[in-house]
């Protein structure tokens, strides 16, 4: 019962985040939407482990983690220098 | 009252979230929302198949739609145009009745569809009850989905390999150039920039991250046999942590720890040694691909020939996510859109 | 023992999932990009973090927990990492932060914070 409220209430909030995605004005609120949305699918994946009791779940909510980081980096990478793959060359600008 | 299973409640809202996603997909026009909404529909995709029980399928939708595409589609972004040209609807009602009209017939036609899990379906009549009876005597691994892909269905997975194989040679052979300027342009203009402590933040997390990441994956790997997991996922998960190293120290230093050749090298052996376990096989006396031969008794032969087969396939999809990176990120935007102050990145659209 | 255990859980539980809802709330009600960030942040710790909490004391002493914690650690690493590479990408295009008074725009502009004596 605990896990259906909490898959529950997960949900209503990806609701939420989905609507920020759609909505938001600026390129970041976008970004920032997909990550949360992320972060709530690995929220996800563990309680519906919980409730089919399969804990081999786990180990897709952490690959669901770590590719959420490294899209939202290659994101705000691409937002910023319109280029994947640059370098820093030594220079401050090379900050992210 | 009805009673609504957790699972219901799930089914229904992952398939509607996919529904307004893709509605949401073909209306906006900034491509670059719609890559970012493409990604969410990867990690919807995902979890409708962790909740249809298919978890390897999960973790490799995860892994490569909405890791590995979303980063591909980013770099496509930075070579080509950022909106959408509109096109005039001169056709649209007809094409949408064309589309009407196919959906319904579709929808028509699904009802003779057996329900899902149905025991009397006539995919569970033919070769599955074999598989799935005899693979703990003939195979003896607990996960019988990596028994079927490596062992009962081993022929197919070479051909996916295979096509793996060809698309890291088509990218190669398409953009594999990389035009890069190597010099500091003076599009970085250094008073923009407000602060330099912050330059160690990522640099640090992702030395601390990447060892743990690359871990990871190799547990994935020869975690495969007892669990979800398996070549695939393993090789774009330590794909993903070379990626992320490039992504962060820039593509120059990628390359200097791993260079084309490493690549090129790695892609082929991975292919190579999956065919080769085959042609060893047949020099052992059995067919190809026929793993019993490998070893004294047929089980171990088995595991063995899964163990080699599933690292093949690992080396081959690292090496082609990590060539498939590089080639897109090779072709620096600057190449093709010149950066000016005003069009730079930020999309108030 | 259960019986304790079952109530924590829900206590957790419960409290990660309403801070959920207060972030999910604050993502879209809030007006300005840099606020939403914070929203979005208590998400990643706080939601997340008592979510996780509370099905370790459901799962016991095994190696689901183990991994909980695992995937626990992995957020809190990268998720303030995430956020902060957004908001200096942000900062870097000029995205300006919405402040009230004019003295403050013109210290946003000039690369300070408004409320700190210095640099950033």
């Amino acid at each position: 019962m605990m896990f259906s409220v909490a898959a529950a209430g997960v949900i209503v909030t990806m609701v939420l985040a989905i609507v920020r995605a759609f909505y938001g004005p600026t390129v970041y609120d976008r970004i920032l939407a997909v990550n949360v949305f992320g972060t709530l699918s690995v929220m996800i994946i563990a309680i519906y482990g919980f409730v089919d009791d399969r804990p081999e779940f786990l180990d897709l909510a952490i690959v669901y983690a770590l590719i959420n980081f490294i899209g939202t980096i290659a994101v705000a990478k691409y937002v910023t220098f319109n280029d994947m793959g640059h370098g820093d060359d030594g220079d401050p600008a090379g900050d992210i | 009252m009805v009673e609504i299973q957790t699972s219901d409640l799930l089914n229904v809202a992952t398939l509607f979230f996919m529904a307004a996603t893709g509605l949401a997909i073909a209306r906006i026009r900034d491509l670059f929302a719609v890559v970012m909404l493409s990604g969410i529909y990867s990690l919807l995709g995902a979890t409708l198949y962790v909740i249809l029980d298919a978890v390897d399928v999960a973790f490799t939708e995860a892994a490569v739609g909405a890791g590995a595409s979303t980063v591909l589609m980013i770099g496509t972004l930075a070579l080509t145009s950022r909106r959408e040209k509109a096109l005039p609807n001169k056709q649209a009602i007809k094409g949408m009745l064309a589309c009407l009209f196919v959906g319904v017939i579709l929808v028509y036609g699904s009802f003779d569809m057996p329900l899902y899990g149905d025991p009397t379906a006539p995919i569970h009549h033919h070769v599955v009850p074999r598989y799935l009876n005899d693979s703990m005597a003939e195979i003896g691994l607990p996960n019988v989905v990596t028994s079927v892909l490596a062992s009962y269905r081993g022929y197919d997975t070479m051909g996916e390999s295979f096509v793996i194989f060809t698309a890291a040679i088509g990218v190669i052979t398409l953009i594999g150039r990389a035009r890069r300027k190597t010099t500091v342009d003076e599009r970085d203009q250094p008073e923009k920039h407000l602060s330099m402590e912050g330059k160690l933040i990522l640099r640090v997390v992702s030395k601390l991250l990447i060892p743990f990441i690359i871990l990871f994956g190799l547990y994935v790997q020869w975690h495969g046999d007892f669990g979800p997991g398996g070549g695939f996922q393993a090789g774009v998960i330590v794909g993903a942590a070379f990626v992320l190293y490039g992504l962060i120290y820039g593509l120059g230093t990628l390359r200097t720890a791993l260079p084309a050749w490493v690549t090129r090298t790695v892609l082929s052996l991975g292919v190579l040694l999956y065919a080769g376990v085959g042609v060893s096989t047949m020099l052992m006396g059995g067919n190809f691909l026929d793993y019993d031969v490998l070893a004294h008794e047929p089980t171990h032969g088995q595991h063995l020939g899964i163990l080699l087969v599933e690292f093949g396939v690992g080396m081959a999809v690292f090496a082609a996510i990590v060539t498939i990176f590089c080639a897109f990120a090779g072709r620096a935007a600057a190449d093709v859109n010149p950066v000016t102050p005003e069009s730079g990145g930020v999309g108030n659209d | 023992m259960q019986m304790a255990l079952d109530i924590a859980s829900w206590a957790l539980i419960l409290g990660g999932i309403a801070f959920c809802l207060i972030g999910g709330y604050g993502l879209l009600k809030l007006k300005d990009m840099y606020a939403r960030l914070h929203a979005a942040s208590l998400i990643d710790t706080l939601g997340v973090g008592l979510v996780f909490v509370g099905l370790m004391l459901q799962a016991g002493w095994t190696l689901v927990t183990v991994k909980l914690f695992l995937i626990l650690i992995f957020i809190f690493f990268t998720s303030p990492t995430a956020t902060h590479a957004l908001a200096k990408s942000a900062l870097n295009h000029d995205v300006l932060p919405d402040v009230d008074t004019e003295e403050e725009r013109d210290m946003v502009r000039a690369g300070r914070t408004p409320g700190s004596g210095g640099e950033l």
